[in-house]
C-alpha cells in the first residue's frame, strides 16, 4: 500500500505551542514505516503515533490502550459518546507475540537515556538500595532489542540525558553491552523528542559506534544550549535546522480530533515551557 | 472453600503467583486474607499492582520476581517503592515477557524457554543466574534461556467459575492468569460468582472460559473479590481508594489506620468500609 504519499506542501502554522511543536516532531518517527503498530505511551507519544497515522502513514495501527485494535486512534481522556471502532483484539500475550515479530515501533518515556541510546526505567541510584525505586523495566528489554524504538523526554537535562544509566533497561549500541552470538540488526533507534530539540543516532564515535546526534533545535534554542543541557558530547548533523513548525493541517487535526481534552497542555511542567514558545 | 482455607493451604517461604495486571484484576480478598494469616517469607511473582505493595509493606517477601509495579490510575506504588529503596527484599526483576516465557515454560515442563529479550541490558547482568545458549543450528544465535517459573501456588481472580474450577474471564484481556494456574502446583480461583457452565456459556463465549479445572485445585467465591483493582466490566479500577491506598504509605501511624479499616476486617466489613457493593459496582471500567 501507499503507506507513504507526501505530506500536503502546507503553509507552517503561526501559532502553536511547544507541545504541539514536539508532537508534530515526535508524529515524523512512524512516517516511513509501513504497516505496523504504533504504540505512544505516554500523552505526548501517543497523541505524535496518532497524528502519524492520520497525516503521515495511513497503514499504521494502533490499538485503545489497552488491548483493542482500533479503526482510527482514540483521543485520550473520557470517551464521553466517543465510540471504539475496533478492528481487531491484541491482548498482552498478543502483543508480546508481535513484539518478538517485530512489527511495532514504540515511543516511550525513558527516566534517563545515554549517547548510546541506552535507557532506565527501574532506578535511580545504587540497585539494591536505589535512591529512587521506578516502575520497573517493563518490556523495555524486549521491547528495544526486537523492534524499532523512539523517545520522548519531556525535561531535556543532564539528569535525563546522562553520560552512563544507572540501570541498562533498553539495549544500547554500545557493542561491549552485547554478548557474542546476539542478533543486533532488529534494534533499531530512530528519534528522540525532548523540550529542546530533536536528535537521532546517526551520529558515530571515534570508535564508530553510532551515538545521539542533534538533527535540530526548536525555536529560540541554541545547539549550545542543547549540549549543556546534555551529560555527554552530542554528534552535530551537517545542517542543524530549526524544528520544522506543524502544518496548519497538523494542528487542525491534532486539536479537533485527537486531543479534544487538551491533554496536551500537562505534556511539559508550566514553568519549563518558555525556551521555545513560539507566538 | 473460603478464602482463609485457601490461605491455609499454603505455607511460608513458598514461591506464590499473582495473576492480573498492574491494578487489574488482582485477587485482592485472597491478598488481604494472607495479611491477616502468619504467612511470610514469600517468593512472589507478580505482574505487580496493589498486590504486591500490600505484601511488602506488610514485610512478607522475601524475593519479588517482578517486571514492573504499578497502579495504573497512578504510575508508582509507595508502598514497593518504599519497601525497595530500603532494600527489604531480594529482586529478579526481568522483562514482562521473560516474565511469560518462565511461566510457560513451567506449564509445559520445559527448564527453559530462548528468548532475546533481557540480553545486552542489566537484567543479564544484575541476575547472573540468568544463562545464555546458543542455537544448535546454523544461525548459531546467541539467546537467552528463561528459566521455568515453577510456582508452588497460584492465586487468581475471574468473573465466574463452576464448583470444579472450570473459570471464566469476561473482561477484555485475559492476562496470564492461565498461564499462572498452569505452571503452579496448586493454584486457587476466586470468582465473583460460582455458576455452572451452562450459566457461564450464557454470559460469554466459549473463548472466555479460558482456565480448566485439571488446572485448579480450589475454588472461592468471593464478590467484589478484585477490589480495589478493576474486574471489568463488573467494576473499574477504584482510583480514589488506592489514593488512600497510597497515602498510607507515609507513615506508621497511616498505614496503621488502613490497616484497621481495610486490613483487619473480613471481607464483608472490607466491602462495607470501601463504600459498599452498590457504590463499587457503579465505578466504570477503566479508560487507558
Amino acid at each position: 500500500m501507499a503507506a507513504n504519499e507526501t505530506a500536503k506542501d502546507e503553509q507552517a502554522a503561526a501559532d502553536f505551542t511547544l507541545a504541539e511543536l514536539c508532537i508534530a516532531a515526535a508524529a515524523r518517527a512512524w512516517a516511513a514505516d509501513g504497516e505496523l503498530l504504533a504504540s505512544g505511551l505516554g500523552t505526548a507519544p501517543r497523541l505524535a503515533a496518532g497524528l502519524a497515522w492520520l497525516t503521515l502513514n495511513p497503514d499504521l495501527m494502533m490499538t485503545d490502550s489497552e488491548c483493542m485494535l482500533v479503526g482510527e486512534p482514540v483521543p485520550p481522556g473520557p470517551r464521553g459518546d466517543y465510540r471504539l471502532k475496533v478492528e481487531g483484539w491484541l491482548p498482552f500475550r498478543a502483543i508480546f507475540d508481535l513484539i518478538a515479530g517485530g512489527r511495532r515501533h514504540a515511543m516511550t518515556m525513558p527516566t534517563q537515556i545515554d549517547r548510546y541510546g541506552g535507557t532506565n526505567i527501574s532506578v535511580i541510584g545504587d540497585y539494591t538500595r536505589p535512591k529512587v525505586a521506578l516502575l520497573g523495566v517493563r518490556g523495555i528489554p524486549g521491547n528495544t532489542i526486537n523492534h524499532p524504538c523512539s523517545f520522548f523526554i519531556p525535561s531535556h537535562s543532564t539528569r535525563s540525558f546522562v553520560e552512563s544509566v544507572d540501570m541498562l533497561s533498553g539495549v544500547s549500541y554500545d557493542p561491549s553491552r552485547w554478548p557474542a552470538g546476539a542478533r543486533r540488526e532488529f534494534h533499531d533507534y530512530r528519534l528522540v523528542v525532548s523540550n529542546l530539540a530533536v536528535l537521532d543516532f546517526n551520529g558515530n564515535d571515534e570508535a564508530g559506534i553510532k551515538t545521539m546526534r542533534l538533527v535540530s533545535t526548536h525555536p529560540g534554542v541554541s545547539v549550545e544550549q542543547v549540549q549543556e543541557a546534555t551529560g555527554f558530547e552530542l554528534a552535530l548533523a551537517d545542517n542543524i535546522v530549526e524544528t520544522p513548525a506543524p502544518t496548519a493541517e497538523q494542528l487542525a487535526v491534532l486539536r479537533d480530533r485527537l486531543d479534544p481534552h487538551n491533554l496536551r497542555a500537562t505534556v511539559f511542567p508550566p514553568a519549563k515551557s518558555s525556551a521555545a514558545k513560539k507566538g | 472453600m473460603t478464602t482463609a482455607e485457601v490461605v491455609g493451604q499454603l505455607t511460608d517461604g513458598m514461591t506464590l503467583g499473582i495473576g492480573g495486571w498492574g491494578a487489574r484484576r488482582k485477587p485482592m480478598a485472597l491478598v488481604r486474607e494472607i495479611l491477616r494469616s502468619p504467612l511470610t517469607d514469600l517468593t512472589l511473582v507478580s505482574y505487580g499492582g496493589p498486590d504486591v505493595g500490600l505484601l511488602c509493606a506488610a514485610g512478607r517477601v522475601r524475593r519479588l520476581v517482578f517486571g514492573f509495579v504499578t497502579l495504573d490510575v497512578i504510575a508508582l506504588d509507595a508502598h514497593f517503592r518504599r519497601a525497595r529503596q530500603a532494600g527489604d527484599f531480594e529482586i529478579t526483576e526481568i522483562d514482562e515477557g521473560m516474565f511469560q516465557w518462565g511461566l510457560r515454560a513451567a506449564a509445559m515442563r520445559l527448564p527453559f524457554l530462548p528468548t532475546r529479550a533481557g540480553l545486552a541490558t542489566d537484567v543479564q547482568a544484575r541476575n547472573p543466574e540468568l544463562k545464555t545458549i546458543s542455537s544448535p543450528y546454523d544461525d548459531g544465535e546467541t539467546l537467552l534461556a528463561m528459566p521455568a517459573l515453577r510456582l508452588d501456588a497460584a492465586l487468581v481472580h475471574v468473573d465466574q467459575a463452576d464448583s470444579r474450577g472450570n473459570g471464566q474471564v469476561l473482561g477484555p484481556d485475559p492476562y496470564f492468569d492461565d498461564l499462572f494456574c498452569a505452571a503452579a502446583d496448586q493454584a486457587y480461583l476466586s470468582c465473583e460468582r460460582i455458576t455452572t457452565a451452562d450459566e457461564m456459556l450464557e454470559d460469554g463465549c466459549v473463548h472466555s472460559m479460558l482456565i480448566n479445572r485439571s488446572q485448579v485445585s480450589g475454588v472461592v467465591e468471593v464478590p467484589l473479590g478484585a477490589h480495589p483493582t478493576g474486574c471489568s466490566p463488573s467494576y473499574g479500577i477504584d482510583a480514589a481508594h488506592l489514593k488512600e491506598y497510597s497515602a498510607a504509605a507515609a507513615d506508621e501511624q497511616a498505614w496503621g489506620a488502613y490497616r484497621e479499616r481495610y486490613l483487619d476486617v473480613d471481607h464483608a466489613a472490607y466491602i462495607k468500609n470501601a463504600g459498599g457493593r452498590d457504590h463499587i459496582t457503579a465505578i466504570p471500567s477503566t479508560i487507558y
